[in-house]
């Protein structure tokens, strides 16, 4: 275990001892690199965001360890930030106080806090939107803002929680080269959820594939192509392919589970 | 600016392509203007019908006068109430407060002061589990008494005078206002609070950086028609044995047969009432602009 991130004979049940009792995760063995991208791709409820909200220290396991550099993760720090999905902006805020808000938590001072922030701002391209407020920039300038966010505050580990999944295609594009341009200019570690195929062989580095709830590791491919990526041309293909097969084969798992899960219930009722 | 935008129509294409924004913003304050306008002249529509059908009963004889005086005869009743519309005036006099002015100013301070000891008592609520635990089923039992319910336990308590009203103001919007204050920080959205969280908060400062301002728009909303009710729950104690303000000035009417003099007050009560509300929505509007701009 010598990877940043280790997760060992990881589990997350939801409402444990209860009658909702639901297994998010179970006996999840990860290990992410430093510097890695690492994307994990699996079906929907697959507990992929639990996954992140572990590592992000949010919620706490059921079972297993979670290891950031070798130490348990107990709690929230600066150095794992989460990106979320929806947006996470605080819209009271302007853009640069948002980026600044972490220092503001630290007690850096205005001045400084302003400087670092408007620094970040204009590494994500926004720095002459500073003023601006959040319901003021479209959707790809809101989520390159949390980035600086989780930047601004020294995060080493970028966990992100299919970042770019409520946004249009062509934005799409351009967030992924954009975030691959932050993550090989900053050296971050980054684990990047989604459950677009195409997104997880453009970004990755290596590629996890989850089952069905409750989430195990069904998969893990390192997409050995070079940077930057062609999303046409055979070798696309044949990783796409290849997942596209495996997740198709747990979803019809999943599903025939699901089924038989149901009939049982109604028996029983 | 707006002008130009109406005296060139066959322009207009042009820059809208060139600059978007700007035109957009352009014909957004001439939208502005005319939706004002029109809202206006319904105002006046509405208000001048009532009013006409009204004086034009009255001058028909349709209606008592002395029953129910036609709006100018009672607004020009204003001249004869004079004293009771001068502040410090009557206290001595009629050992009464009749001072419309003073009494509305006392009413805003209640209130005030009401407001904000239940926002800190709701704040408390909400931050310490005990608190919430011990208070909760208390508040949530005693907040559907209605305001004017509690006015015979004020004026026993407190006797007659500004103590009562302050009381059944309190009591009026406290319990509501708390139970509101919990349920609008519980409702803050989590994506909020974890991303404090992953940016190092501790717990205090996610509660006055990230809940306290989250949750003002829901607390705004809920004060402004708690506002109302508690101007209600002022009159009907000033009403029923208060005996100051403006709801005593419509009692006294009543008793002297001076109609008068009680519809003048019930206008001064709309009136204010209405003004209330109107200076609180500018209120909101000027400290929730973000709030504003993002639900349009």
């Amino acid at each position: 275990m010598n990877g940043t991130l280790a997760c060992v004979g990881l589990g997350k049940v939801w409402n444990e001892g209860t009658d909702r009792e639901v297994a998010a995760l179970s006996d999840i063995d990860l290990e992410v690199r430093a510097g890695e991208f690492l994307v994990v791709i699996g079906p929907s409820g697959c507990g992929k965001s639990t996954l992140l909200k572990l590592l992000a220290g949010l919620e706490s396991a059921t079972a297993g360890a979670l290891l950031h550099h070798g130490q348990p993760i107990t709690g929230p720090h600066v150095d794992r930030s989460l990106i979320f999905q929806q947006p996470s902006l605080y819209p009271w805020l302007s853009a640069r106080d948002n980026v600044a808000f972490g220092l503001k938590l630290q007690g850096v001072s205005r001045k400084e806090r302003r400087r670092r922030a408007d620094e970040f701002l204009r590494q994500v391209g926004l720095r002459e939107f500073a003023a601006k407020h959040p319901h003021e920039l479209s959707g790809g300038m809101q989520q390159r803002v949390a980035i600086a966010r989780a930047l601004c505050v020294g995060a080493e580990i970028l966990l992100m929680d299919e970042p770019f999944a409520a946004l249009d295609v062509q934005t799409r594009y351009q967030m992924q080269t954009f975030l691959l341009d932050i993550w090989r200019g900053s050296g971050k570690t980054v684990v990047f959820v989604t459950h677009h195929i195409d997104e997880a062989v453009y970004l990755a580095d290596r590629v996890v594939v989850l089952t069905a709830r409750p989430g195990r590791v069904l998969d893990s491919v390192p997409i050995d192509m070079s940077r930057p990526r062609s999303v046409i041309g055979p070798e696309f293909e044949r990783y796409r392919a290849h997942f596209v097969e495996r997740l198709r084969a747990e979803v019809a798992r999943a599903f025939e589970e699901q089924e038989l899960v149901e009939m049982l219930d109604t028996h029983i009722k | 600016m707006i002008g130009r935008v109406a005296t060139e129509p066959g322009a207009a294409p042009v820059p809208r392509v060139a600059s978007a924004p700007p035109t957009r913003r352009r014909r957004g304050a001439w939208w502005r203007l005319v939706e004002t306008a029109q809202a206006g002249v319904w105002w006046v529509l509405s208000v001048g019908i009532v009013v006409g059908v009204w004086e034009a009963a009255a001058a028909l004889k349709l209606i008592d006068p002395v029953i129910l005086p036609p709006p100018h005869e009672f607004i020009g009743e204003i001249r004869n109430q004079a004293q009771f519309l001068m502040p410090a005036v009557g206290v001595e006099r009629t050992g009464a407060n009749f001072v419309a002015l003073t009494a509305i100013a006392a009413s805003l301070q209640r209130v005030l002061i009401g407001l904000f000891l239940a926002f800190v008592a709701g704040g408390l609520a909400f931050y310490f589990g005990i608190v919430r635990k011990l208070t909760l089923p208390t508040v949530t039992l005693l907040a559907p008494i209605a305001p004017v319910a509690w006015i015979p336990l004020a004026i026993v308590a407190f006797g007659i005078g500004d103590w009562s009203a302050i009381f059944v103001v309190f009591v009026g919007i406290y319990f509501t206002l708390t139970l509101a204050t919990v349920k609008a920080m519980t409702n803050v959205e989590r994506v909020y609070l974890d991303a404090a969280r992953v940016l190092g908060a501790r717990r205090l400062q996610v509660m006055f950086y990230v809940v306290l301002p989250a949750s003002i728009p829901a607390l705004f909303d809920l004060v402004r028609m708690n506002l109302f009710g508690a101007w209600m729950g002022v009159l009907a104690a000033e009403m029923v044995g208060v005996n100051t303000g403006l709801g005593a000035i419509v009692m006294v009417g009543r008793q002297m047969m001076n109609m008068n003099l009680t519809f003048l007050g019930m206008a001064m009560i709309g009136l204010v009432g209405y003004l209330l509300d109107a200076a609180f929505g500018q209120v909101q509007r000027r400290v929730l602009w973000w709030r504003r701009a993002t639900e349009i």
